[in-house]
Parts: C-alpha cells; structure tokens; sequence
C-alpha cells in the first residue's frame, strides 16, 4: 500500500491536432489533497477523464492505486469515487433509490447498500430526504448526494471535477467542510477546480495547467511565498497608467486588469503614502493570495 | 485501440444485471402507460387489419387471416419495441440524461452496459409480443401454450433488433437520424418480411431479400408456433438472429468507444 494514489508520467493527448496536454507528470500521494488548477481550457479535465481511464493519453504511462490505466482501468475504479464536473444522478428516481442503482453497479447486493444508506444520507446531510425525488432538490443537495453517491464503494481516492462550480457560497462552504472530513479520514482526493479559494482551503498541494502544461506545482502556502512573497495593493478608480508611473519606485510588481492596479510592494506604506490625498481611489491592502499566483502565472488578462 | 477494445468489452456474465434492473425499477414508474403503448399499435392493426381486410381475404396458408396476422403482429410488435425502446430511451441514457456517463465511472465497462440495455430492450420486447399473443389467444385466434412456446424467440427478436438500433444510435448525431431508420429500414421489413401477408406472394427478388432479413426470421419462427405446426429450417432462423444479435454488438461497441471514450 506504499504506492501512490495517482502517478502521471509524461502524459500527452491531443484532439486533432491540438495538444491539450504536454508532458504532464505528477504524483498523488495517499492521503493527500491534490489540486488541478488551470483557466477553462487548460486540460485539467481531459486529464481527469484519463486517469479515470475514460480516455487513452496518445503517450505516457498512468498508474491509479497501483493499477495501469486504461488497461486495467476497471479494477482501479472498484476502488474509486468520481464526482464529475455535471450531475448525472437519476433525476426520477428518489435519494434513496438513487444510491441503490448505483451501489449494484459497483456488485453490492441490495441490503448491504441499504445497511449502508442511512450513515451516507447523515454525511451529505440529506437524512430528511431520502424519499425525495432528485428533481426536487436544490442543486447544493444534488452536488452532495453526488458526492454520497461517489462514496457507497468506500473509495480510497476521489476524484473530483469542479465539484462546487454553480453552487452559492452556503453550499460551496458544507461541500468544502465534508470534503475536509473526509481528508480527515485517510481519503485522497484529486481535485480539478478553477476557484483559487477552494484549492487553497483544501489542497495539500497542486499543479497548476495552461495550454496542457504544467507552470507550477507546491504546497499553497510555499507558492504564494514564492511567486508573491509581500503584500498585495489593489487601486481602483484612477487612470491605471498615470498609477502605475507614481508608484512604480516602490513596487516589486505591477500587473493591471481592466480598471485595477494590482501592486506587490515589500513595503506598502510608502506606496500608500504616495496615494493618499488623491481623490476618488479606492485601496485595498491584503495578504497575497493563490489567486495572485495563479494571475501572476496564467496572466491577469486572460481569466474573470 | 486492441487493448483499449479489449477493456471496453463486458467483464464478466452479470455485471449488465445491475443495468437491466436499473431500467426496471424506473420502467416500473411508467408501467401502464408502456404496457398500453405497446398494445395500442399492434392491437389496432390486429383489428383493422384482420376483421376488415380479413372478410375479403379469406384465409391465408391454410388458416384464417387473422390468426395468419396474430403471428406477424407478434413478430412485429416485437421487432418495434425493443428498437423504439433503444433509439429513444437507450439513446436518452446515453446522450441527454448521462447515464451512461455515470456507469462508466463505475467497474462496470461499456460492453457491461450495452449487454444490460440489449437484455432490457429485448425484455420489453418480450412484454410487448406477449401481450399481443395473449390477445390472440383470448380471441381463441392461437392456442395459450404456443405463446408460451414463442416467449424464447419473442425475445431472441428482441435482442436482435435491439442489437441493431444500437449501431443506428452510436452514429446518430440527434434524435432526428432515427426517423431514417424507422422509414427505410423497419417499416418496409413489416412488409417484406411476411408479417402481414405470405413472402410467396412476392416476386422472386424480394423473396431473396425477404431471406436475409431479421424480421423474415422471427416471422418464420413465431407462425407455426402460434398456429401449432411444426418449424422447418428452425436452425436457420436461430442463427440468422443470433448472427444479427452477435456482430452488431461487436461493431456497435466499438463505436460508442470512439464516440464516448475517445
């Protein structure tokens, strides 16, 4: 059991002939939260599909929980739990009869998946719920019973595509926190997302993909130190231009997007001391964030 | 792609029963109104076809015309509801609802999936041709025991047209290519295939083509059990079906490996 969860070796696959992802290797260590980053479009999900051996990369070796992928693909998803980027649960059906059409596709006799409903239905807090029909819930119940859904083969490694993309900030936060509980219970999960927050509250480490190819990958907390490593100024509502020439002396980095300044400086007071007075500026000191290393790697310009 | 082929193929014998229950539990939602459906059409052309058409046909190879039609309405009725129940609602599964999706992030594999929905369809293609026999034998138009006897072959049918229709909606873009199938294919077969009136009133050309024909097939099978006579060239018949069950399997599997695991 001392193999890695996941282990990408000089993966590439193309559509035509575009190369949607180049040389990508990386390793998933067991227990561990590892984040996919990358704009629309980078790869993470292609990347997704093939570990899950629902796609053959054009070269490169996979391993998943020590089986090679996509040979032996079905005997490492005996062992895996995907909760994929758009639902696909039995919208007729109920909660509950959800969970046991799934359960017989992983072998599970009928009583052993309903011996095992209830503590599944607990976990994505859908207790209440269990004759509902899944057209009737909302979508964050809809994300959470996928998620217990992906769980009724008691995976080892979850596989997770942009599991909280169109969910309010409520659902998004009790997707996070059951994701968290599940970490805390030896799980690993692969996680592809384009939200920085997500990935910096979850992620034990991540890789970041643009155009198919890996620009970054580390521990959160160690890229931000590398990438940013002061604090950041955002100003708002003056000419960007004209800003940037004032306080250019006292700024690592400058970077702008659309309307807004983004300014590391090492030391913020005197570029704040060179704005003040100015009528009609807004500013906002704060830490950096993985959002800054993520704009400062994929380029402010090309994501909202 | 031969390893990848291979990994796509069933994995084992049952694996596709977990599909073919999942169809049934949310069948058994709509029950009476498909169990309805699949009389209705049948039914009618029973009726219209056999009392009106039948007071000036008289009989036909030796029997009267509506036991005659009883049989090719079996057949028949067969034939169109394990191919409706694959071009619409197996496509469905596959396409707009992302069933299919779902099951493959699962162990089961593709050909585990496409077996259950062959196994599925073929099974509402036994309910509907045996309920058209029950008709006939309330009717007192075939005896009770020879629907029995049909069941086998009502669902040998079944599988093969399934099989078939599978090929038509790993290559259909949309909903809308299945009309092409049902004009051009299945209801000129209704006619050739000796379903409402003997083959051997044909010419000699269509009666070649008749012999290739799956439906031809099921007729040949499903009459002489229902009329109670014995069935010449019984091996025949099976195997036509079984080869139009077994290759169309193959290819259409590896279609769907290139349409949905590309």
């Amino acid at each position: 059991m001392s193999t890695a969860a996941i282990d990408l070796a000089g993966i590439k696959k193309s559509f035509g002939d575009k190369l949607v992802v180049n040389e990508l290797s990386f390793t998933v260590a067991r227990g561990e939260c590892f984040g996919l980053l990358g704009p629309n479009g980078a790869g993470k999900s292609t990347t997704a599909r093939m570990i899950l051996g629902m796609m053959s990369p054009d070269a490169g070796d996979i391993r998943v929980l020590g089986e090679p992928v996509p040979s032996r693909a079905r005997w490492a998803r005996k062992r895996l739990g995907v909760v994929p980027q758009f639902d696909n649960l039995e919208l007729e059906f109920t909660v509950r009869e959800n969970l046991l059409v799934f359960g017989r596709y992983f072998g599970m006799g009928a009583r052993k998946i309903e011996s095992l409903i209830p503590s599944l239905l607990d976990f994505a807090r859908l207790e209440s719920k269990a004759g509902t029909r899944v057209s009737e819930l909302s979508g964050g119940m809809k994300r959470r019973l996928t998620l217990a859904r992906a769980l009724i083969n008691d995976p080892d490694l979850l596989v997770m595509d942009e599991p909280t993309t169109g969910l309010d900030p409520h659902a998004r936060h009790l997707i996070w926190e059951r994701l968290r509980s599940l970490l805390a219970r030896g799980k690993t999960i692969l996680l592809t997302t384009h939200f920085m927050e997500e990935a910096e509250r979850l992620c034990d480490r991540l890789c970041v993909l643009e155009n198919g190819i890996k620009i970054a990958e580390g521990k959160p907390h160690v890229l931000i130190e590398e990438q940013i490593g002061c604090s950041v100024i955002e100003i708002y509502g003056g000419n960007p231009q004209e800003l940037c020439a004032l306080i250019r002396p006292f700024a690592r980095h400058l970077e702008i997007s659309g309307e807004t300044v983004f300014c590391y400086a090492p030391e913020p007071e005197q570029v704040l001391a060179q704005l003040r007075g100015r009528v009609g500026l807004r500013l906002m000191q704060r830490p950096p964030n993985l959002e800054d290393v993520f704009l400062r790697l994929t380029g402010r310009e090309m994501e909202k | 792609m031969g390893e990848g082929y291979a990994a796509a193929m069933p994995a084992n014998a049952y694996n596709w029963v977990a599909v073919w229950l999942r169809n049934c539990l949310a069948w058994r939602k709509v029950a009476l109104a498909s169990i309805l459906g699949n009389l209705a059409d049948p039914i009618t052309n029973m009726f219209g076809l056999g009392f009106g058409l039948g007071m000036i046909v008289g009989r036909v190879d030796g029997t009267s015309y509506i036991s005659f039609l009883a049989a090719g309405m079996v057949a028949t009725g067969a034939m169109t509801a394990a191919t409706f129940e694959t071009m619409y609602a197996a496509f469905a599964r596959m396409e707009t609802k992302r069933t299919w999706e779902a099951i493959l992030s699962t162990q089961l594999t593709l050909g585990d999936i496409i077996l259950g929905e062959l196994a599925w369809a073929a099974s509402k293609a036994v309910l509907a041709g045996t309920a058209i026999g029950v008709v006939a034998a309330v009717l007192g138009y075939a005896p009770w025991t020879s629907i029995l006897c049909a069941m086998p072959t009502i669902a040998l049918t079944g599988l093969a047209f399934a099989s078939l229709a599978m090929v038509v909606i790993s290559l259909a873009p949309t909903y809308d290519y299945f009309v092409f199938y049902q004009m051009l294919v299945i209801t000129p077969m209704v006619f050739l295939c000796g379903a409402v009136f003997p083959v051997s009133q044909m010419p000699s050309s269509f009666q070649h083509l008749a012999a290739l024909l799956p439906l031809a097939h099921a007729v040949e099978l499903i009459r002489p059990m229902m009329l109670g006579r014995a069935t010449p060239d019984i091996g025949v018949h099976i195997g036509a079906l079984c080869i139009y069950t077994v290759l169309p399997f193959f290819v259409s599997t590896a279609l769907f490996r290139r349409r949905l695991m590309r």
